[in-house]
């Protein structure tokens, strides 16, 4: 299982969830993600992107302007 | 009911449910506009959906075309009016009019301005980024005939159809936005 950072600060929509998706889809299953951007709108994107795509998120925490997400592929 | 019946029963509801499931799978649009502006949000539309794992079809018409034509091409071979069609009418993502502040020309330059400065991704990326995902983008077949457009005009892996190929892909789908 591999750890992959990703930082898609400065990307607007619909940057930061196309290369997330570009990213997951590479990866093998159990891969752990963690993603950081300043995007406001990363966070529902991200949750309903996870949503739909069956991936799991871990968590969601905000580190001064920047939200920083945490998934795993299923 | 005999077990190869009851099998039987349940490999049919199976594929009803794959088929179902399907059903919540696919996204398609119809591009009828070519203001800038317009163009901008289908594409983001569509490369939202591809990222979320969706089939995405975009079904490019009327003016929608100026849109997806190369840059430049030959009009040899085509009549009089179709060639000022074709002289008049923009070509391509980099040259679209936005659909309110045009101001002549001004307002795309001044968009184009502000979205490189603010790191907004430019209309032909998303395109190609739509095409890499594997969006198909099938142009109508009725309107290219009325303005003069063959295929060649258009960017590489078009499909050309007709209403029934959108209507099609329509019922198959969940969604439909007309642009």
């Amino acid at each position: 299982m591999a750890r992959i950072e990703l930082d898609f600060r400065g990307m607007n929509c619909p940057m930061p969830i196309m290369k997330t998706a570009m990213a997951v889809r590479k990866a093998a299953a159990g891969d752990q993600f963690e993603i950081t951007c300043d995007d406001p709108g990363f966070e529902p994107d991200i949750i309903a992107w996870c949503k739909e795509t069956k991936n799991r998120l871990d968590g969601i925490r905000k580190q001064g302007n920047d939200i920083v997400a945490a998934i795993t592929k299923s | 009911m005999s077990d190869s019946g009851l099998a039987g029963k349940i490999r049919e509801l199976e594929e009803r449910i794959d088929r179902l499931e399907g059903k919540c799978n696919s996204l398609t649009m119809v591009l009828f506009s070519g203001d800038f502006d317009k163009a901008m949000a289908a594409f983001i539309i569509a490369n939202g959906a591809l990222a979320m794992g969706k089939e995405v079809t975009i079904f490019v018409t009327f003016w929608g075309l100026d849109v997806i034509k190369k840059p430049a091409f030959s009009t040899s071979g085509r009549g009089f009016l179709e060639r000022i069609l074709l002289w008049v009418r923009p070509k391509g993502p980099n040259r679209l009019a936005v659909s309110k502040m045009n101001y002549g020309g001004i307002g795309p330059r001044l968009f184009r301005y502000m979205m490189g400065r603010k790191r907004v991704e430019p209309l032909a990326a998303l395109i190609s980024m739509a095409m890499e995902f594997g969006v198909r983008i099938v142009a109508c077949q009725m309107s290219m005939e009325l303005l003069g457009i063959k295929k060649d005009d258009l960017i590489d892996g078009v499909e050309v159809g007709g209403v029934a190929a959108f209507l099609g892909k329509a019922y198959e789908g969940q969604a439909t936005l007309f642009i």
